[in-house]
């Protein structure tokens, strides 16, 4: 399953460690990754692929966990519900 | 990755309230009908429990993987006046509360189609179901009722017209709130998903999926990005937006109807306020350079929108019904309330902005004391509207006891405030009394 992973907060160091190292840990393998600063804010944006036989909720509910301890929203969404509403 | 649009996805779920604002499931209950109601309700509860088992639980795993809230979850049944069978005691109350305790077993919000279909002419069944619903809807918590009066093709049942004025007063007389569960329609759709006033057709399958998306925040705010567009602009804008939106209702309806193996049926692509900030269709005019709602330019701007929500949607589902377009409830929109509240929308101005807009007078507070051929007058002038101009129209008029023009009244949560608003103070009650039909217009014979 391909999910969208958004990374959005005050900038500071190593979000991009933790969150990624985060979804080593949890075997979600990172397929595109953006990253910037946006109106002041640390803006990251990844598309990663969930191993099929891994829950989608455990994983979601660890990297929220994980945004509530250092300081960010994660939000974890199906990748498909994007291209529902832009593409023809 | 298309970063932009997935940063504008989640800002109009995020900031501008975008929601699938329901995910109805239609049963049919026509295999349910026995000799005696008692047994019918009991067949109806269980065929319920079974149909929809899986409707809520579904529903919020949807919306958790897609990160798109779901805010109701309901079921439309078949109009319940079709269910007496060969029972003669037409009490219908065992049925209501059947499909109350299945809609609260099932952890649903509402359940609609304790209704009648009385355009042509009303069976003893069809009164008897009238006649229950003052108390049907103080006894039940999550039945929504409805009553069709009138059609194009048939014209209006003025003979039920009166009743329901009668029975507006009486539902309101219990417990004003209850009125706000019951619908009075002219060319009621069969594929409604939105309440009070969903039920499901006879002409509708066994069960099926319908959606309901809403999101009057993110063109309100698409619009107020360009103060100073052309109305062609605005309308591109509008309609844009709107395939977007509907876009996700046909995904979201897709992905459910598979999930619960049963056929998805239609996207409503309706504009569908709610009272809280930022989520308000009367918002929209009034960022198309209206003071306030209610000002002349208002019914041109409603069409304006209305027109354009359609058309932008409908390339964007496979099948479009149920009532597709925006709606103004009065107490369940905040710029609406505010207007109404300073007299500046009157109920004039409402009855001519349903000339043009999905639905009616929806949602409007009256003085407890307004007689009922008055209310009666009102469900006529509704009903006139959409027989001659070949659309649904509709009244959820609410006569709070004991309250006059300049109070206020609290519905709470989505049903939002009410200011009472000022009636007409003119006598209809030859006119209502008259007995009969008017019948339908020239234009509905077209075989």
């Amino acid at each position: 399953m391909q999910v969208i992973v958004t990374v959005i907060g005050t900038d500071k160091v190593g979000i991009i460690a933790q969150v990624t190292t985060a979804l080593a840990d949890l075997n979600v393998n990172i397929l595109d990754v953006s990253q910037t600063i946006m109106r002041g804010a640390f803006t990251m944006m990844l598309l990663a692929k969930i191993p099929d036989d891994a829950n989608f909720k455990s994983v979601k509910q660890h990297l929220t966990a994980l945004g509530d301890k250092i300081g960010v929203e994660i939000k974890v969404s199906r990748q498909e519900i994007f291209d529902a509403m832009h593409r023809l | 990755m298309e970063t932009q649009q997935i940063k504008e996805t989640i800002e109009m779920i995020s900031e501008e309230n975008l929601d699938i604002r329901t995910i109805t499931m239609g049963i049919s209950l026509l295999d349910c009908v026995t000799g005696s109601l008692q047994t019918t309700a009991d067949h109806i509860y269980a065929k319920i429990m079974r149909k929809a088992a899986k409707l809520v639980p579904v529903a919020e795993a949807i919306s958790d993987e897609y990160g798109i809230p779901i805010v109701n979850k309901r079921i439309s049944v078949t109009p319940v006046s079709l269910l007496a069978g060969a029972d003669s005691t037409l009490d219908f109350r065992p049925v209501a509360k059947a499909m109350d305790r299945a809609a609260k077993d099932l952890g649903v919000d509402l359940i609609g189609g304790y209704s009648a279909l009385v355009q042509n002419g009303s069976t003893d069944a069809e009164v008897a179901l009238m006649k229950s619903l003052p108390e049907v809807l103080a006894t039940t918590e999550r039945v929504c009722a409805s009553v069709n009066i009138g059609s194009t093709r048939s014209g209006l049942n003025m003979d039920a017209v009166k009743l329901m004025g009668i029975v507006v007063k009486q539902v309101a007389a219990r417990k004003s709130q209850n009125a706000m569960k019951l619908v009075i329609f002219c060319n009621a759709v069969e594929d409604n998903p939105f309440m009070a006033g969903a039920f499901w057709g006879v002409s509708e399958g066994d069960v099926a999926i319908n959606t309901g998306v809403s999101g009057p925040g993110v063109v309100q705010r698409a619009l107020a990005a360009e103060p100073h567009a052309s109305f062609e602009r605005v309308c591109e804008t509008i309609k844009q937006t709107a395939f977007k939106v509907s876009r996700m209702g046909q995904f979201v309806g897709k992905v459910a109807a598979e999930r619960l193996k049963v056929p998805f049926n239609i996207v409503d692509l309706s504009l569908a306020p709610t009272p809280a900030k930022g989520d308000s269709v009367a918002q929209i005019l009034e960022t198309m350079g209206l003071s306030h709602v209610g000002t002349p330019g208002t019914t041109a701007a409603l069409a304006l929108l209305n027109d354009a929500v359609k058309k932008g949607g409908i390339m964007a589902a496979e099948r479009v019904g149920g009532l597709s377009g925006a709606f103004i409830p009065v107490s369940e929109d905040a710029n609406m309330i505010t207007a109404a509240a300073n007299g500046q929308i009157s109920l004039e101005k409402l009855e001519a902005m349903t000339a043009v807009c999905s639905v009616g007078l929806d949602m409007v507070a009256v003085p407890g004391d307004t007689p009922d051929a008055t209310i009666s007058g009102m469900i006529a002038d509704e009903a006139a509207i959409g027989m001659i101009n070949n659309k649904t129209t509709a009244v959820r008029v609410i006569p709070v006891p004991g309250k006059h023009v300049g109070d206020q009244v609290e519905f709470g949560g989505l049903f939002g405030t009410a200011p009472i608003m000022a009636v007409n103070e003119g006598d209809a009650s030859q006119f209502i009394n008259r007995g009969g039909r008017i019948p339908a217009p020239i234009h509905s014979f077209k075989n």
